[in-house]
């Protein structure tokens, strides 16, 4: 689908505002949008939120063998992706050139950057090495997705544990993460990249711009700085030019920045994992607020298995007294006969049989409750009534032949084992 | 079994459900459809004709009764027929024949121009569908600009058309949208919220400042202040009123009136 096109209207205001030093969403010139970042449940997954924009990053790793001019590193792959998920505009599997140009500015803030020790990655020189492979989804664009994506790529590789593997020899062993604690990688530091938009040929400056300015800006600095304000790669784009004043200006900011978002980085990191240490929930499931609708819900009736061989016993006792045995026919009233009663049964058919009942009973059960809502408990004492009923014959032919309280026992138990099982349903 | 209980699960009665959230999949069933051809046979008044029902947005008919197909609140209509649709939240627009939009120019072409509306395609609108013009006397539309039109045609699988005059070839506040003031994009939920005749939102902006506003059933909203600034507010104000309640709104109205 086609990108929606800017119209000379909006394109009049913005930057009829930007002069005025106004902004859309009500930020000041130098301010940066609220920053979010929660993780999975697993290690080396993370979501950045910057104001609407959302990036999703994930680290893997894989044991390859390494290049052949650097036996002794591994390897660090990067992978931006913009979904249309993210905007309509976006093609899905073709390699635009906004997608190219992120991912070499990712690669030189990451990569370059010597940000992570590949030497701790090998493990047999010039034989394994571990491949960490970091691949980012945008969720959803909102501008600026540099920014998000290098903070989502940072976060995640602190967050990722790699498996332990030991060397004996020649042989590699790697440890499950039952066996031995995953390992995290090494990290020197963590640059992050910051951008400012340019207006008016370098006139007005904003950070951390949204789509919208994105659209009408000049050109974009981005540079990418560490926490100890070493720059780590610095990019202009646009085909603005600035001058000396404007860049070192730029990199002050910049330095500012880094260290805000450093420390909320930390932050998180440290909270994540304080409330895994404590065996706490955590992940996605408990970080992102529940949005959820449910339609046609319904509340699950909590059945009572307190007293529920009390209950058994009573029943039995409630019940009818069984009715003679009968060989023959036998005509009660016009239109209605009985025969069969007392055939010769075991336990072994009953139980199958009864299996089959109870599937049915339940699909109708679930039939009932679904369509009528009807109360829950009504709908299993009555089902219960039925099966003593069902029951009867046998219970009496037990009588028969051994009247023993073990036989009651067992049934009740049965019994119990029926209801507990319409419980977990 | 599991598939079968599923499938169970989601049907409940139509009338049940109004107002009620409904997601994709559902199925309401809805009431008498069998028993019609035996109050056919009962003489006498009793026999009501049971009157044409309308499936609007978000359902579709199914076997037994109506799937839904969109997230939303089940909206029920009695009078003049029957008429059951699904109140949604989404922002993607599908082209309506009959309703106003607001669209941005992306070219021209020949006698058309292309106009972007937010739908899957780009709509035409005719060089001669606007107010007075004639083959020698062409509007004075540029791309990029604004245009508030309405749908005459708007098929399925079908270039949508647009015009820019009523029936009575008035242009009837339609045309092309001056070129200052902001244009941003909310829920078309909200626009439909903002456009019922009673909108309280409306009027409560109202008493801020004058200011010229301009929805858009595709979601979009054009605004104009004297300011800058007063053009932000009333922006703001309507976007955050998706999720504002009316006295959350009366509060923030009352903020900007103090200031």
């Amino acid at each position: 689908m086609k990108e929606t096109p800017l119209s000379s209207c909006e394109r009049r205001f913005l930057l009829r505002a930007i002069e005025e030093r106004k902004r859309l969403d009500g930020r000041q010139s130098y301010d940066y949008r609220n920053l979010r970042v929660s993780f999975g449940a697993d290690y080396g997954c993370c979501i950045v939120e910057l104001g609407k924009t959302r990036v999703l990053g994930q680290v893997s790793c894989e044991l390859v063998s390494p290049k052949l001019n650097r036996a002794t590193e591994g390897i660090l792959f990067f992978n931006l992706e913009l979904s249309p998920m993210a905007s309509p505009g976006f093609e899905p599997g073709r390699q635009s050139e906004l997608v190219v140009k992120l991912n070499r500015l990712l690669e030189r803030c990451l990569r370059n950057s010597k940000c992570i020790d590949t030497e701790s990655l090998c493990v047999v020189a010039g034989e394994k090495v571990w491949q960490i492979r970091v691949d980012l989804h945008l969720l959803n664009h909102d501008g600026n997705i540099i920014d998000a994506a290098s903070i989502a790529a940072i976060v995640a590789l602190c967050h990722f544990r790699r498996p332990d593997v030991s060397v004996q020899g020649e042989e590699v062993t790697l440890y499950t993460p039952e066996e031995r604690d995953p390992v995290p990688l090494s990290i020197h530091h963590m640059p992050i990249c910051v951008s400012f938009a340019f207006f008016q040929q370098g006139t007005y400056l904003l950070v951390d711009p949204s789509e919208r300015e994105e659209r009408v800006m000049d050109g974009v600095l981005v540079i990418a700085m560490n926490k100890h304000r070493e720059i780590c790669t610095i990019q202009s784009s646009g085909g603005i030019m600035l001058l000396k004043d404007q860049v070192l200006r730029c990199s002050k900011i910049t330095g500012v920045k880094v260290a805000e978002i450093t420390e909320l980085i930390q932050k998180a990191l440290e909270n994540d994992q304080k409330v895994r240490k404590e065996g706490g929930k955590f992940g996605f499931a408990e970080s992102i607020p529940n949005q959820r609708i449910t339609a046609f819900k319904m509340e699950r009736a909590p059945v009572d298995t307190n007293d529920m061989e009390e209950q058994a016993e009573e029943i039995i006792t409630k019940a009818d007294p069984p009715s003679d045995v009968l060989a023959k026919p036998i005509l009660w009233t016009p239109g209605t006969a009985q025969i069969g009663e007392g055939i010769e049964n075991s336990w072994g058919d009953l139980e199958e049989s009864e299996r089959e009942n109870e599937d049915s009973d339940d699909a109708a059960i679930t039939d009932v409750q679904n369509i009528e809502t009807e109360d829950d408990t009504i709908v299993l004492s009555d089902s219960e009534e039925e099966e003593v009923v069902i029951l009867e014959p046998e219970e009496r032919q037990k009588k028969e032949r051994i009247q023993t309280s073990a036989t009651q026992n067992s049934r009740v138990k049965q019994l119990k084992r029926r209801k507990k099982k319409r419980a977990v349903q | 079994l599991a598939g079968i209980t599923a499938a169970i699960m989601a049907a409940a009665l139509a009338e049940e459900r109004v107002g009620q959230v409904v997601l994709p999949g559902d199925l309401l069933l809805l009431p008498a459809q069998p028993e019609e051809d035996g109050e056919r046979l009962r003489l006498g008044p009793v026999a009501a004709p049971r009157g044409r029902l309308l499936c609007g947005p978000g359902l579709r008919r199914g076997r037994a009764g109506l799937v839904v197909t969109k997230c939303g609140l089940l909206r029920c209509r009695g009078a003049p027929g029957l008429a059951y649709w699904v109140d949604t939240q989404q922002r993607r627009y599908v082209p309506v024949k009959g309703d106003h939009v607001i669209g941005i120019v992306t070219s021209k072409t020949g006698d058309f121009f292309k106009v972007d509306v937010g739908g899957s395609e780009q709509a035409s609108l005719s060089f001669l569908a606007f107010e007075g013009a004639t083959k020698r006397n062409r509007p004075n539309v540029q791309v990029a600009d604004l245009i508030y039109g309405q749908f005459v045609v708007a098929n399925k699988d079908m270039e949508p058309e647009m015009v820019c005059i009523d029936s009575s070839g008035r242009a009837n506040g339609m045309g092309v949208i001056g070129q200052e003031g902001l244009l941003f994009k909310v829920s078309l939920g909200l626009i439909r919220k903002l456009l019922a005749p009673d909108c309280e939102i409306i009027q409560d902006l109202g008493q801020l400042y004058p200011f010229e506003l301009v929805f858009g059933m595709n979601g979009r909203i054009w605004v104009k202040a004297k300011t800058v600034q007063q053009t932000l507010i009333v922006a703001n104000i309507l976007e955050a009123c998706e999720h504002m309640t009316a006295e959350q709104r009366k509060q923030a109205v009352a903020k900007v009136l103090e200031n």
